[in-house]
């Protein structure tokens, strides 16, 4: 096996509300959603109406640019609701799901007999593709490029993340059918990375077909942009795919069963929930099905679809997203603070040692959403690489960013990253710099000059 | 605190846009979010944000610097009574240096606060910027580099031109090219340098017939003239905070371990110094070359200046490998300078304004080497 490579950088953020592996059901969503702002850069167009019965595996939608990418409903049903936002930019198609799921057959993949052509166009049939997307900039992958490599991170490090092993279990001879597929897509080798002491999976640890990288090291080790970026980072001119392993899974029991099964396993966390476990239902779940409600307190709860760092802000008549595995739910910290920047009345992460949490590198914390200060130029340097195990300079790609220089973007390497390899940088900035909306407001930059 | 609380928000509309007092909104918010950390929750990006805020950053280099200004309270006052022959054991009239030391020491501190944060809050409330914490250190760093017989009309014109020309014309903290207390020291030396340097000004109200000289203006004779221990401790005449490398060395500590300040900078300004030091003994062309290398520690800026000014984290270097050479540079410099130009006895403070104008240049080098990698590999 190949050797660890161990990552110095990083922090993990130990929160409250880590989800039981115990008591994981099934649980049926009443509703649906695909929201395709999840879908960066792609121009969806709707293929059915508020009205329109669908079942598992139906197209919903259809990119603009790429008319062979299709977005398939998750479950069979009726469209119930369709919203659109600003300039009626669709950000939401419900679908109300029947209790017994009608699926289109489209026929197992013979992954021997099958060239990367047909197994493409096959998967854009089903409307799978937007399962694998690409760096740069996080959009579904283009459907006739030749990446550099497939990644597929088998860990989650973020805060309160799933556990892979666990999003897998039951799923193993899926998993290593999706990843067959993958290497089947291309030229390129699949590279599945693997926590070097926390995977424990036979799935991922004896995976077959693919390169296997072990990492070591706090997050954002988990994250995939950080792997790629020590495998083999991606060059100008040049594109990487990945795929979540949950959606891994997904492609597996297509090329398996020759039907879509949009079924995911969730995490519920955060310290605003009363019993934090896993659930398996549908992508895109609605929030009230999968919580039944279940917040402790009365505090206001800001819930999340995806990690603390990285999600986004749900409402709890909302839905999880595309590509979201999580949700969590933790208090709102709107309250001041009486000299809360000197003597802080409660513990919160950091890791500054000026606070015992820096030193007491275990402790697990309920955090709340409270800034925790305001926002300043830059002044203190050398945090943001603390948690970026990166060999690029962050603070000069920030600044390039800020000042619109595509070319100096380019060189100090923003093709290889993505604002979730920078979300620490944002938690532990001490003048609370936006620095993801940063990240990504140069990857529209770059997107523009480049793509579209 | 509840009372102070609930008053807070009461008040807080009419200091928004809009509102009757809008005008004061920089000042309110100032003192507002001073004494409360602000109630803003996340609304992009992470949902979570770290503890740790410039308030608290700034708040904590204040601390560091406390010991030494303790001691160079006591120490103007001892000086003081060590000239007029009154109390010249260290332990006699403790408290009447005390007394002597802060009535020296307290009204340029008052200055130097009142005019540049007078400055500051003007200026931000007439661009509309919340008040930067920045000159909070600022105004403490600067009386501790002043002469104790500083008058106090410099130390307020000497705050005003850094603020104004090393601070906000470059757009406030974090902008700054210069580090501020040291723009106001280095303008102080050069318009008025009868009352920055010579025998007359490092004790306060001596009389002519004592001897006033520094160490650093000693060693042109190959000797510092005071005993080791006296300059550790810190029990000689020089500018108000830079005399104890005790309370500089305890001030680093606290610094180093609560992650605050760079201890790459301080380690690298002191190594840099050794190095330079250590060629002048090779070299030995004359008496101050000769002088053990090891006493520019204990005398004059170094300690102080490597631990609390080329640390200022805005103007240094930003790259780790950039923080070295940074660092190194200011160390060679100052020593060199020390040597070689008698006329300007502290070398630490020329050559961090030098070490600040070239940090840019540093971290581009370092920055460059990044990209080269980055293309290589293409």
């Amino acid at each position: 096996m190949a050797s660890t490579i161990k990552l110095r950088r990083g922090f993990d953020i130990k929160l409250k509300g880590q989800a039981k592996k115990e008591n994981c059901v099934a649980v049926h969503t009443q509703t649906v959603s695909i929201n395709p702002p999840a879908f960066r850069y792609s121009t969806f167009k709707l293929l059915v109406d508020v009205g329109t019965e669908v079942q598992v595996g139906t197209p919903l939608l259809y990119d603009k640019k790429h008319p062979s990418v299709v977005v398939s409903s998750p479950v069979s049903g009726e469209v119930v609701a369709v919203h659109r936002g600003d300039r009626r930019v669709l950000q939401e198609i419900v679908i109300l799901a029947d209790q017994q799921q009608k699926h289109i057959e489209f026929g197992p993949l013979n992954l021997d007999s099958m060239d990367a052509t047909t197994l493409r166009t096959s998967l854009q049939q089903a409307g799978l593709w937007p399962l694998i997307r690409r760096r740069p900039f996080d959009c579904i992958a283009l459907p006739d490029e030749n990446p550099i490599g497939i990644f597929v991170s088998g860990f989650d490090s973020a805060p309160l993340a799933p556990s892979v092993d666990f999003l897998i279990k039951g799923h193993e001879q899926a998993f290593q059918a999706g990843l067959h597929l993958l290497t089947r897509l291309s030229q390129a080798p699949v590279h599945l990375g693997i926590h070097a002491t926390q995977t424990q999976s036979a799935a991922l640890l004896k995976a077959e077909k693919v390169q296997i990288h072990r990492f070591e090291g706090a997050h954002p080790a988990g994250n995939v942009g950080i792997q790629m970026h020590h495998i083999r980072p991606v060059n100008k001119g040049e594109a990487a795919w990945y795929v979540h392993p949950s959606d891994v899974v997904i492609l597996g029991r297509f090329v398996l069963n020759g039907r879509c099964d949009f079924r995911r396993r969730m995490a519920l966390t955060g310290s605003e929930l009363k019993e934090p476990r896993y659930v398996d239902t549908f992508l895109g779940a609605s929030v009230q099905s999968i919580t039944a409600g279940e917040f402790s307190g009365k505090k206001d709860v800001r819930l999340i679809s995806g990690n603390v760092l990285t999600g986004t802000k749900v409402n709890s008549e909302g839905h999880l997203g595309y590509y979201d595995h999580q949700l969590t739910a933790i208090p709102e910290g709107n309250d001041l603070e009486f000299l809360g920047w000197l003597l802080p009345s409660y513990p919160r992460p950091d890791i500054s040692r000026s606070f015992l949490s820096g030193w007491l590198k275990n402790r697990v914390y309920q955090v709340n959403t409270n800034t925790h200060g305001e926002e300043r130029a830059f002044v203190v340097t050398g945090q943001y690489e603390q948690v970026l195990p990166m060999d690029i300079h962050p603070t000069y790609l920030l600044k390039s960013i800020m000042y619109q220089d595509i070319e100096e973007m380019e060189k100090l390497g923003i093709y290889e990253v993505s604002e979730e390899d920078f979300a620490l940088c944002e938690f532990v900035c001490t003048s609370k710099i936006p620095v993801q909306k940063i990240i990504r407001e140069g990857l529209d930059l770059m997107y523009e000059d480049s793509m579209a | 605190m509840k009372f102070l609380k609930d008053r807070i928000i009461e008040w807080r509309p009419h200091f928004e846009k809009g509102g009757k007092y809008e005008r004061f909104h920089t000042v309110f918010d100032g003192f507002s979010t001073f004494l409360f950390t602000p109630d803003s929750v996340t609304t992009q990006g992470a949902h979570i944000r770290g503890g740790m805020d410039l308030k608290r950053t700034m708040f904590f280099v204040i601390l560091a610097m406390l010991p030494a200004f303790i001691f160079g309270m006591f120490n103007v006052g001892h000086q003081h009574y060590l000239s007029t022959g009154e109390f010249t054991s260290v332990g006699d009239g403790i408290l009447e240096k005390f007394i002597f030391g802060a009535l020296k020491v307290i009204p340029i501190v008052v200055v130097a606060y009142g005019v540049g944060l007078g400055i500051e809050f003007f200026i931000a409330s007439r661009k509309g910027h919340s008040i930067n914490e920045g000159y909070l250190v600022s105004g403490l760093l600067i009386p501790l580099v002043m002469p104790p017989d500083i008058p106090l009309w410099m130390v307020g014109l000497a705050s005003a031109f850094a603020v104004i020309f090393a601070k906000e014309v470059f757009g406030g903290t974090g902008m700054n090219v210069l580090n501020v207390a040291l723009t106001a020291r280095v303008f102080l030396f050069f318009a008025y340098p009868t009352y920055m340097s010579g025998d007359m000004v490092w004790i306060a109200d001596k009389p002519d017939t004592y001897s006033g000289a520094t160490a650093l203006a000693n060693s042109i004779q190959g000797s510092t003239g005071f005993c080791t221990t006296d300059m550790f401790l810190g029990f000689i005449p020089g500018s108000i905070g830079e005399t104890s490398k005790l309370a500089i060395l305890m001030g680093a500590a606290f610094l180093i371990f609560t992650g605050i300040g760079s201890a790459t900078v301080m380690i690298s300004v002191l190594i840099g110094a050794g190095i330079m030091g250590l060629i002048f003994n090779a070299i030995a062309l004359n008496d101050f070359m000769r002088l053990p290398f090891w006493n520019h520690y204990l005398m004059g800026g170094l300690m102080f200046g490597a631990v609390f000014m080329a640390t200022d984290p805005v103007t240094a270097a930003q790259t780790e490998r950039g923080k070295w050479i940074y660092g190194l540079l200011i160390g060679m410099m100052a020593v060199m300078i020390r040597v070689f130009n008698p006329a300007y006895p502290e070398g630490i403070m020329l050559a961090i304004l030098f070490g600040n104008v070239m940090a840019p240049l540093i971290d581009h080098f370092v920055v460059q080497s990044n990209i080269k990698k980055r293309l290589a590999r293409a």
